[in-house]
């Protein structure tokens, strides 16, 4: 290391001719870099393409389904016929037979149609539900019995389904689930005016049903709404008490090494294994009801305390040691500093990280499946052990269903879910974003 | 140090006897801190690069002010002065490295050898195959060191085939004085050398591409005395056949490897000369001050 | 009944708490300095005894009740219903607790079971009863113990302290425990599962058809469950999706990284991430009814037989969802590559496709192989896309215009039908989901180690 540099014996001069030796090759260099580039602003053009299509291709096939066909149909609100001993017993008049006065008032609307499969067709462009409609506001306004009114009808799936253009007319009437008679008077109505499109409610107030035009995601809504809870409740205190034990507390030996290990494994295991694990030990074992937002919750809460857990730390890894330190100076005891220091200065990224951890456990179908949260489930859920399910899972269940209504629907019930997880995601970004300190 | 503070300092020193410079004839011809008109002959014959009214803009800050300068052809020019007073955004002009700095701006004319480098017609490419770089921490790609050196002649295409490939390399490690070190393990990591090895790589990796001029980066300052000094050697053997500018701010080095010394001060050149003359008889007081070590 | 009780017990803690800091408040004397805890851990010192223990105690009483009951039920049913088979007697239990609970039932109930409904409708009355009883006059004794301990040199801080210590490091076993769990439920069915199947059948058998025989002389009675369709259907739509993720992903990452201005970057950078925070069964809706029709149509277009659950469909939808995987990965890597690297290329006139692919991917390399090693473990991983758009039929092929079928599939369609619970049919699913945990395990380990090695030649 101490001898001299060998000088260099004698180089020739080298050759100063670099500027040509470039030159030559700058042009297809220069092409090259051209096309790199503009792999790179496909591949990127692409994948925000993908975004664009597929969030116009839900929102177009989606949007209709917030419009519900209804029509007008007079309805004479018979006495003979609702309260025959004039008592008004509210028990005599919930099990008279609506559906006759729904029958009657179509035949008021047509009263050329005759013969026994032409009316049942009239009666079909009414949705079932009408019958129960009209239950509904007499037993609501008793004073209706013996009045005549128009009434708005729901209209039947196929009805709708015309309505807004997507049948199609020039097929064959065996190949399509509306008859040409039907056409007729849905047309005739439209000239008449009596038919409109309305809000549909229907889809945020009724739980499933086997018929489109009544189907709702209120039961799936109120099934994630609980099934969420029990995750939140479960994981966030779990997860922040596992970050900060690993953070704060844990000495740096082979089982806390252990633990980190895992939960970084946990975070990355599918989650159908998860349902597994659900199914054999929290309904196989211990026996809790299948379908309960109970058990999904705690199915979910077991995926998502991985992600509490990396966001919590990384929350606690950015409070600087300065902190802790002058807490602990001060004579606090260690819980304390990290209880009434550390802590609130990490909270903002935890919950940060646990609202999304959250958003991802709303959109998550698989391992509910395999608890059994896949059922055709009429009720909305009023606690945690009813059967219930939740909107994933109904988008899968009706995405199965070939009407075409329910496809607006599946369509739709995906807007309201993804607009959720807008929200949720949004909450987060803005928490961040507010309690975000530089230090 | 703003030039207020500067003049109470030294007054201060004076009043407390601290003045530690040798009293001897003061060869120093301007005495007003305020006046930055660069001091001595910024021409030379035959120059290899020309720089007029260079100024260089960070975002609305001017890092350089309106410098003027010549490179002479197979000199050694030292860049000197305190920290931040733009002797590496200076140097980072000549290859137009600052372009990859998106807020940077450069005005003025920097000439090559009599093409403006800054034309919007010149290949940045070309222009640093010409003028090479070596930087301050030494950064050798985590390839082996055959790899290293041949990574300029491959891009380029200055060979048809290994052979000569071959050649290239061992050449350029010959000239950086690597060779005797690492002929036996060209196929091992460049980052598996030592620091001053590493940048004795860095050089040769330059080398093989055959610019004309090579910038030099404070080379030294990441390294340890003996590796500087085998460095120093190699700058004064490279001079046979480059022009070499080299930042340092190490006066010392500068008086050792340099025929001609610039000293920036705050963005602007003060004062330019021959390496003797700055350092035993400097003629702007920015200048004295800086090299009797009152600030920086 | 039970929640309300636990309600109470919280009240009743809650209660502690405030006595227990009266009660510090009087022994202090004058002066909380007199003591050696603050008042509050006092408070939460009896809260504590209040409610610790009676949770557990309810706890256990709890889980354990429903069994034991139904123990003590079927004990006093008559010989013949009490001798049945494990499996005839579920279903007697399963149609008791219905009974209990008004439900329908199977059949008509006979006067012994109503019998029996009636002695678990007594036996449960009476065992909540007696669990009101003994976690209230535990919890009251708690608060007495607490209220006679507290004085002025009672550290309460550091028993508080301590169970809250205790609390903290059981929270971090829950981990260990779920993963626990995860593996023994699953090897546990498995090795039940490859009693009946033998486990060379289920690894390399071509066939897979999973029946089994109710009757005797059942049709179609003989199961085969070989797996190697399942993984070859695994691996074709895996692979199709990362041939589709790996090339976008990668070069909009290195676009982002290199070539893409701060604006653009911060516009597109998070829209691209907007593809992994939608559920796949939004993706899987969108492959059953958009995406594999449009293949449909165009394949029988260009004259090819495209089934209607095409491979590419399913594969190419899965692509769309690992893209922001591999890209944000990669710009992850690639941001951790030094600038120093890059100056050193561009001083040596290289232009900045050629420092891409010459010193930043080389460099970069086990980062991003690591990277998408963890994409193909989320792909093979994948459920909804695949049951919504993949076919159910085990199919061994290489075409990815025909219909195959994947392990996760699978998984769902065996255990969302009604069978027992311990059918091969169900065992199997438990197999299979071994095979996905190893696997993706595997991957998973690899994937963090390469990662991580690669990481420490940076810092």
């Amino acid at each position: 290391m101490n001898q001299p540099i060998s000088p260099s014996p004698a180089p020739s001069a080298p050759n100063r001719d670099i500027k040509t030796i470039v030159n030559a090759g700058l042009k297809r260099r220069r092409a090259a870099e051209r096309r790199f580039r503009w792999y790179g602003l496909i591949a990127i053009s692409l994948g925000l393409a993908f975004v664009v299509l597929m969030f116009a291709n839900i929102i177009g096939k989606g949007y209709p389904a917030f419009w519900q066909t209804y029509i007008q149909v007079p309805i004479k609100f018979d006495a003979a016929v609702l309260d025959p001993d004039g008592k008004r017993d509210p028990q005599t008049l919930a099990n008279a037979d609506y559906a006759a006065l729904v029958r009657t008032g179509m035949r008021q609307l047509f009263p050329s149609v005759q013969g026994r499969l032409e009316l049942r067709a009239l009666y079909g462009l009414v949705s079932s539900d009408a019958a129960y409609e009209l239950q509904r506001r007499v037993l609501q306004t008793p004073a209706l019995v013996g009045a005549e009114q128009d009434i708005w009808l729901l209209a039947s799936a196929t009805v709708d389904t015309l309505v807004k253009g997507n049948i199609d007319r020039t097929i064959d009437e065996t190949e399509r689930p509306i008859k040409d008679n039907q056409i007729e008077w849905v047309d005739k109505l439209q000239a008449a005016g009596k038919i409109e499109k309305q809000f549909n409610t229907v889809l945020f107030t009724s739980g499933d049903s086997r018929e489109p035009e009544q189907a709702g995601i209120r039961g799936a809504l109120m099934g994630s709404f609980y099934t969420l809870l029990v995750t939140f409740l479960l994981s966030f205190p779990i997860g922040v008490a596992t970050a900060v034990y690993l953070e704060e507390f844990a000495p740096k030996n082979r089982w806390t090494d252990l633990i980190e290990v895992n939960i970084n494994n946990l975070a990355a295991v599918p989650s159908i294994v998860f349902g597994l694990l659900g199914l054999a030990v929290f309904i196989n074992f211990f026996g809790l009801p299948r379908s309960a937002p109970l058990v999904g919750g705690l199915v979910l809460s077991l995926m998502t305390l991985p992600v509490i857990i990396i966001a919590g730390r990384a929350a606690l890894t950015s409070v600087p040691p300065s902190i802790r330190e002058a807490a602990l100076g001060m004579g606090a005891s260690k819980l304390q500093m990290v209880g009434h220091h550390v802590l609130p200065l990490a909270m903002p990224g935890m919950l940060t990280g646990s609202i999304i951890g959250m958003a991802r456990a709303l959109g998550e179908s698989a391992p509910l499946l395999m608890i059994g949260m896949v059922a055709f489930i009429v009720d909305v859920p009023k606690s945690f052990m009813d059967p219930s399910t939740v909107l994933p899972v109904q988008i899968y269940l009706w995405s199965d269903l070939p009407e075409r209504a329910f496809v607006e629907r599946t369509s739709a019930a995906i807007m309201v879910l993804l607009a959720f997880m807008i929200l949720m995601n949004g909450l987060a970004i803005l928490l961040r974003k507010r309690f975000e300190r530089r230090w | 140090m703003s030039t207020t503070a500067l003049e109470t300092k030294v007054a201060l020193d004076q009043a407390l006897n601290l003045d530690t410079a040798p009293r001897k004839q003061s060869s120093v011809e301007v005495t007003d801190y305020n006046n930055r008109q660069t001091v001595g002959k910024i021409t030379v014959d035959n120059p290899k690069m020309v720089c007029r009214g260079v100024n260089v803009y960070y975002g609305e800050k001017r890092a350089i002010k309106n410098v003027g300068l010549d490179i002479g052809a197979n000199e050694v020019i030292a860049f000197i002065g305190p920290s931040g007073c733009g002797k590496s955004t200076f140097l980072r002009c000549l290859n137009r490295m600052n372009d990859t700095i998106p807020i940077c701006r450069v005005t003025g004319q920097i000439q090559l050898d009599a093409d403006d480098i800054y034309d919007k017609d010149v290949d940045v490419v070309q222009l640093r195959a010409r003028v090479g770089m070596v930087f301050q921490k030494p950064n050798p790609f985590p390839k082996s060191i055959y790899e290293n050196v041949a990574y300029g002649p491959r891009i380029h295409g200055m060979v048809n085939n290994k052979a000569e490939l071959d050649d290239l390399v061992r050449e350029s490690l010959e000239r950086a004085g690597l060779i005797k070190e690492v002929e036996k393990r060209m196929n091992e990591p460049g980052t598996s050398l030592s620091g001053g090895q590493q940048q004795r790589l860095c050089i040769a990796r330059a080398i093989a591409v055959n610019p004309e001029v090579i910038l030099m980066d404070e080379p030294c300052s990441a390294l340890d005395p003996i590796a500087t000094a085998k460095i120093e050697e190699l700058i004064d053997e490279l001079r046979e056949n480059y022009t070499i500018i080299i930042v340092t701010h190490s006066m010392q080095q500068a008086a050792r490897v340099s025929q001609r010394t610039a000293y920036f001060h705050l963005g602007d050149l003060i004062e330019v000369g021959d390496t003797d003359q700055i350092f035993t008889n400097p003629r702007h007081k920015l200048t004295e001050d800086y090299i009797t070590g009152r600030f920086g | 009944m039970q929640s309300f009780l636990l309600f109470a017990l919280i009240l009743l803690s809650a209660g502690a708490y405030y006595l227990g800091r009266q009660r510090a408040f009087a022994v202090a004397g004058g002066h909380i300095r007199n003591l050696h805890s603050l008042p509050s851990f006092y408070g939460s010192y009896a809260a504590l005894w209040c409610g610790l223990p009676a949770l557990l105690v309810f706890a256990v009483w709890a889980t354990l009740q429903p069994s034991v009951i139904i123990d003590l039920v079927v004990a006093g049913l008559p010989p013949e219903l009490r001798n049945l088979p494990p499996d005839r007697l579920n279903l007697l239990v399963n149609d008791l607790k219905n009974l209990v609970s008004g439900n329908i039932v199977s059949s008509t109930p006979d006067p012994a079971m109503l019998e029996a409904a009636n002695r678990y409708q007594n036996l449960r009355t009476i065992g909540n009863a007696s669990l009101w009883v003994v976690v209230m006059s535990l919890a009251i004794a708690g608060i007495a113990y607490a209220w006679r301990a507290i004085s002025p040199t009672l550290r309460a801080r550091n028993r508080v302290e301590r169970v809250v210590n205790l609390f903290l490091i059981a929270s971090s076993t829950v981990a260990i425990f779920t993963t626990l769990g995860i593996v023994l439920s699953v090897v546990f069915e498995s090795l039940l599962f490859f009693r009946q199947v033998p486990i060379t059948e289920f690894l390399f058998g071509l066939q897979w058809s999973p029946q089994t025989a109710l009757r005797a002389d059942q049709v179609g009675s003989s199961g085969a469950f070989g797996a190697i369709p399942l993984f070859a259907g695994t691996l074709l739509i895996s692979g199709i999706a990362m041939l589709v993720a790996v090339p976008i992903g990668l070069m909009s990452a290195l676009f982002l990284s290199e070539y893409a201005t701060p604006k653009f970057r911060a516009v597109a950078k998070p829209a691209l991430e907007i593809l992994a925070g939608i559920p796949t069964v939004v993706y899987g809706f969108f492959a059953a009814l958009t995406v594999a029709p449009l293949i449909r149509e165009i394949g029988t277009g260009l004259g090819l037989h495209v089934a209607s659950e095409s491979a590419l469909a399913a594969g190419l939808v899965m692509g769309i969802m690992i893209i922001p995987f591999v890209s944000s990965l990669s710009d992850d890597v690639i941001n951790a590559v030094p600038q120093s690297m890059r100056d050193g290329s561009y001083a040596l006139g290289a232009t900045r496709s050629e420092t891409i692919k010459r010193v930043l991917l080389p460099a970069a390399l086990p980062g991003i192989v690591g990277s998408i090693l963890l994409a193909v473990s989320r792909a093979i991983g994948e459920t909804m896309i695949v049951v919504m758009a993949a076919g159910l039929s085990a199919n061994l092929t290489a075409n990815p215009l025909e219909a195959v079928t994947t392990v996760t599939v699978q998984i769902v369609t065996l255990l969302t039908g009604d069978q027992e619970f311990d059918s091969p049919k169900t065992l199997a699913a438990f197999a299979l989901g071994l095979m996905l945990f190893v696997v993706t395990l595997i991957l998973n380990i690899i994937a963090l180690h390469v990662v991580r090695k690669y990481r420490e030649q940076y810092e």
